[in-house]
């Protein structure tokens, strides 16, 4: 315990290794915080998606903070919803049943581009007759467009842009700018200031009523923006970390722990034991390690545990393997062990109690540094096609913008938020790691 | 000691190294000096900066050295203002040379030793490859290593030939001086007797002379015109080899003295109870006064060098 | 004729101790594997090697590097098992014991070894050191362990007990180390001790405290020790007999005394000739010394394996014939065609 201790403060002497743990800490919390609040059924569900699911979402949506960094301004989507009180309703009885349902909402418009669509979504109670909106648009220099006049008699969708008759009205297909274009100027530019949708509803029946639910589809969404699917990309980036994490941290432990004992096991037992395990070790290294993942995930199953398990088993008889081999060699010659045979120890004590525990602290710095490979593999195996069906991971995002040709449209944060999370945990498992690796290995220590 | 033309002169000399837990006082003010074709031994425990003075005189520091003063005079001049190439190309392996310790295990184990050996040759003297090789084999003939080992590799010969081709190494020069280091701790009996052999006849014919950092109090005095004991980064006593191992005078080279095991034993060997001092937390006063049976009240003040008869002991008790 | 030292001598004879540990004719041979296939000979470490070692005895095996004394060492140890002849502990041939016999056999002998912080494992107390020699035996409960650890490690005198057993090898000195050492050897209430270079590596002012060290544990529970060295300016303080090794062989065998007094095979010495002792008369004279090194053990010499390096040597017997024992003194055997 006190060498743990005495390790850890030494430890903090170097910078890369402060940085390096902080990283990883950051991405434990994050991992922790995202199985938490999303449960495994709910960020299935949520990633296959839908239209259900997912429609308040733009498609193609960069993240909402885009506008800190350009001159351009464009729009950020929002919802809003009379169920959730998020949009202000009044009914007022009019006698004889009827009822006028008021339902407004103004927002302020600062933005130098177009939104992508404005939906209102409406859900009616009633038991027979049922009730009547109009909807109606009011812009910021007070010219008041009429929207629409329906009889909702289901849970009806009103897509602003594809109403033939809106456009008809408005004299143009593009909806958007008509209705948010200042009419005096000649480029199309949005024009600025306080808009207000105003919906007017009749009931035709006590305890009728109306919601109403009206969503706004920007140019930007939230903090990671939108996919092709309309999915929000902070689920697969934020339930992609605990899946990059375990797949990176359980393959490199258990790579390297099987490795060593193998090694062990073959250097101290020596004859056709060792001679066996040299023999698979230079089968194995010739063995195409990705060819014979592509053909398991086709042939057999995508799912990432069977994945693990299998990059597992075609690692552990790697070149590392020779690495260990030859400490264990020299160690086996280590007075102590000699003395241990003098003293009758057995050949697994020997194994387990004294060549094993000195291997660890060589052993940590390599498994650390080795994490990053193992989580590149993942998000590798994705791209490929190869990646787990269900869940979401950073890998599969790089690999869905990849087939959309996220880059030639010019979608770069499709691109670049899995892509910067891969690279900030290979920099923090690789800085922890060097530290690592100059505090068990004396000789690269700094005095 | 004769006090002019002295070969080696050194004066106040301190090398201090940076350390996490504070400086490391390995050489702290070492006075001493050496005649020409005179040898002398510098004797002392493990952990008591003689390495460190090799490396000092040598001016082999590490990337930790600290404070690094005091005088060196060979033949006269201060070679302590000297700058790195000056020194490089002057001093290091010209005028003097070195066999550091586990020296048979400094050989570069992919070079012909004859190759290593000219190597010095061809740096410092200048000479082609031809003319190094030549006096590599003259280098040899003193050694005692034989004319065909030239050719060979270091792993084809045993521990005590590696050890007189790292001889010969330092010896390819002519240099005036030679520093060696623990020279055959690692060797056996008859091949370190061998050895002194060698280092003997060195001395006698070709006039050099020899700084032998030991621990091994019986074999230096094969080689030993003086002796210097070293304790906790001091010199504590300085004297010729007949009256020093007749009759040492500081309480620890008594000590030492007493603890070395004869063949023809009419006494047990005393042994020296505790453990020197951490040249990190030095103690304050005397350094060997924690130690010391004959300490005194004035042993907590730090004790000044004592001439006596020609010889010079660090101890109270014989101001 | 009997003189006065040959009486004092058979005292020894009069009260003969027990033999604990008798050698007889060990040979003790490796083979040189060429490629993995086939061999290219064979390293004769250990080549036709007897004695016997009584109770209470301390002996010393004296030789060079590469004289064999480190594989008899291990073979007598257990390590390695014997090519040809055999070692007899308490009766039982070594070769001849299973695998229980062999656990019985190693918590009787004790090893020390040359190098105290290479001995130690670094990442286990000293506590745990010590232990797992007694988790091996099988010393039931841990109660008891704890015991007989707290006993060992008075007997080395290294207290207070409790302060060195939770701290690591490397906090420790080289002499303290070697305490320990010893201590995980005698733990086990062995009846001999096999003890390799034990202070070679210590500084100079500490080897005489462990030496006396062993000498006291020797005395006090009537172990016999193998004391194996190359600095024979110990060997009087520590031992009663001296066997010389050269080559795999036990080339002169006697009592301290009349090695050290009365060397008679010319190796030994040249062995006393290359030991110094403190004198300034030393740097003025060269030592007379054999020439040559130590044969290899691959391909000895024929005849005595010395004769190429001996002044005395006699042609056409030395370089012929392999000389046997000659005991030209009580008690002082030596392999020499000239005390034939």
């Amino acid at each position: 315990m006190n060498r743990l201790k005495d390790s850890f403060r030494t430890l903090l002497r170097y910078p890369s290794a402060i940085i390096g743990s902080l990283i990883i800490l950051f991405l434990l919390g994050v991992a922790v915080y995202a199985l938490v609040t999303i449960p495994y059924g709910d960020a299935v569900r949520l990633w296959r998606g839908g239209e259900e699911v997912w429609y308040q979402n733009p498609k193609y949506a960069a993240p909402a903070w885009f506008n800190y960094f350009t001159s351009k301004k464009e729009p950020v989507s929002f919802t809003v919803d009379t169920a959730k009180g998020s949009m202000a309703k009044t009914i007022t009885p009019n006698g004889q049943g009827i009822s006028t349902v008021d339902i407004t909402y103004s927002f302020d418009y600062k933005y130098d581009g177009f939104p992508q669509e404005m939906i209102l979504y409406f859900t009616p109670k009633m038991v027979k007759k049922y009730p009547f909106v109009s909807a109606a648009w009011i812009t910021p220099d007070g010219r008041k467009i009429r929207i629409v006049d329906m009889a909702v008699e289901y849970n009806s969708t009103f897509r602003f842009s594809q109403d033939q008759k809106l456009q008809t009205r408005l004299r143009t297909d593009n909806v958007m700018q008509a209705l948010f274009a200042d009419p005096k100027a000649k480029t199309p530019t949005p024009l600025k200031g306080q808009y207000q949708v105003v919906i007017s509803g009749t009931t035709f029946e006590a305890g009728s009523d109306i919601d109403a639910q009206f969503v706004f589809h920007g140019q930007l969404f939230g903090l990671a923006g939108t996919d092709k699917y309309r999915r929000d990309l902070l689920l697969p980036l934020l339930y992609g970390t605990p899946i990059a994490l375990a797949f990176g941290i359980l393959g490199a432990l258990g790579t390297s722990l099987l490795t060593m004992v193998i090694a062990a096991i073959g250097t101290w037992y020596g004859g056709w034991v060792d001679e066996l395990i040299q023999r698979i070790t230079a089968v194995n290294l010739v063995l195409p390690f990705l060819a014979i993942l592509i053909m398991v995930g086709t042939f057999y199953s995508r799912s990432i545990w069977l994945m693990l398990g299998v990059t597992i088993l075609l690692s552990i008889f790697s070149g590392s393997i020779l690495t260990y081999r030859s400490i264990f060699l020299q160690s086996k010659e280590l007075s102590y062990i000699e003395a241990a045979r003098a003293y009758g120890a057995s050949s697994s004590r020997i194994i387990f109690t004294y060549l094993i525990p000195r291997m660890i602290p060589l052993l940590i710095p390599a498994l650390v540094s080795s994490v990053p490979s193992f989580v590149f593999l993942e998000a590798s195996l994705a791209v490929l096609g190869l990646g787990d069906p269900v869940l979401p991971t950073w890998g599969k995002v790089i690999d869905d913008a990849f087939t959309d040709g996220a880059l030639y449209q010019g979608r770069y944060y499709w691109v670049l938020e899995p892509a910067v999370l891969l690279m900030i945990t290979g920099l923090g498992f690789a800085l922890l790691g060097f530290a690592l690796d100059r505090i068990f290995n004396p000789r690269l220590r700094d005095v | 000691m004769v006090q002019n033309n002295q070969l080696l002169r050194i004066e106040d000399l301190t090398l201090y190294f940076n350390s996490s837990q504070g400086p490391v006082q390995a050489v702290d003010g070492v006075n001493f000096g050496l005649d020409h074709n005179r040898a002398v031994v510098v004797l002392g425990e493990s952990g008591c900066g003689k390495t460190s003075l090799a490396k000092a005189i040598l001016r082999l520091l590490p990337r930790n050295a600290g404070t690094f003063t005091g005088h060196i005079y060979l033949d006269g001049q201060d070679i302590m203002p000297l700058n790195e190439e000056e020194f490089r190309q002057n001093i290091r392996w010209a005028a003097i040379s070195m066999v550091p310790q586990a020296a048979m295990n400094a050989l570069n184990p992919v070079m012909r030793v004859g190759d290593q050996v000219s190597e010095p040759a061809i740096v410092h003297l200048g000479v082609d490859k031809g003319k190094a090789i030549s006096l590599v084999k003259t280098m040899f003939q003193h050694v005692g290593v034989p004319e065909d080992f030239i050719s060979r590799y270091p792993f084809e010969l045993s521990g005590g030939m590696r050890q007189r081709v790292a001889i010969a190494m330092a010896l390819v020069t002519s240099p005036n001086l030679i520093i060696l280091d623990e020279p055959t701790s690692a060797l056996d009996v008859l091949t370190q007797a061998n050895i002194f052999n060698v280092l003997k006849r060195l001395k006698k014919e070709l006039g050099i002379s020899f700084i032998l950092i030991t621990h091994d109090i019986a074999t230096s005095s094969e080689l030993a015109d003086d002796v210097a004991i070293m304790y906790a980064g001091q010199i504590v006593e300085m004297s010729d080899a007949y009256r020093f191992f007749e009759q040492p005078l500081h309480p620890y080279s008594k000590k030492l003295m007493a603890s070395v095991p004869r063949l023809h034993a009419d006494k047990e060997p005393e042994f020296i109870t505790g453990r020197p001092p951490s040249l990190i937390n030095l103690p304050k006063g005397c350094r060997f006064a924690q130690r010391c049976t004959e300490a005194f009240e004035k042993c907590t003040q730090d004790p000044s060098d004592v001439k006596k008869d020609g010889r010079l002991v660090k101890c109270w008790l014989y101001s | 004729m009997v003189s006065v030292s040959q009486i004092i001598d058979n005292k020894t004879i009069e009260n003969p101790r027990k033999t604990i540990l008798s050698v007889d004719d060990l040979h003790v041979w490796f083979e040189l594997k060429r490629f993995g296939f086939g061999h290219a000979g064979y390293v004769k470490a250990v080549d036709g090697v007897s004695f016997d070692i009584h109770e209470s005895e301390t002996i010393a095996v004296v030789g060079e590097s590469g004289c064999g004394k480190s594989s008899l060492l291990k073979t007598i140890l257990g390590l390695y098992k014997p090519t040809k002849g055999k070692i007899v502990f308490d009766n039982k041939n070594l070769s001849e014991l299973d695998n229980k016999g062999l656990h019985w056999y190693h918590s009787n002998v004790g090893y020390v070894q040359q190098d105290p912080y290479g001995a130690l494992a670094p990442f286990m107390t000293i506590q745990k050191i010590l232990e797992e020699p007694l988790i091996v035996g099988r010393i039931k409960p841990k109660a008891n362990r704890i015991e007989r650890i707290h006993k060992a490690m008075e007997e080395v005198k290294l207290t207070p007990v409790q302060d060195f057993l939770q701290k690591y090898p490397h906090m420790l000195s080289g002499g303290q180390q070697q305490r320990v050492v010893i201590a995980r050897a005698m733990i086990m209430e062995p009846k001999f001790l096999v003890a390799d270079e034990p202070v070679s590596m210590l500084d100079a002012s500490v080897r005489v405290e462990i030496l006396k060290l062993l000498s006291n544990l020797q005395k006090l529970h009537n172990l016999s020790v193998i004391y194996i060295t190359h600095d024979l300016s110990t060997v009087s303080y520590f031992s009663e007999r001296i066997f010389v090794m050269y080559a795999g062989n036990l080339i002169e065998k006697a009592r301290v005394r009349q090695v050290l007094d009365h060397p008679l095979h010319p190796y030994t010495i040249a062995l006393l000739t290359g030991t110094s002792e403190p004198d300034a008369k030393n740097a003025e004279t060269y030592k007379e010394l054999p020439p040559g090194e130590p044969p290899s053990l691959v391909n000895p010499p024929l005849g005595c394996r010395f004769h190429p390096r001996c002044s005395k040597m006699i042609a056409g017997k030395c370089d012929v014939e392999e000389p046997p024992e000659f005991a030209p003194d009580s008690g002082h055997l030596v392999k020499c065609w000239l005390f034939e």
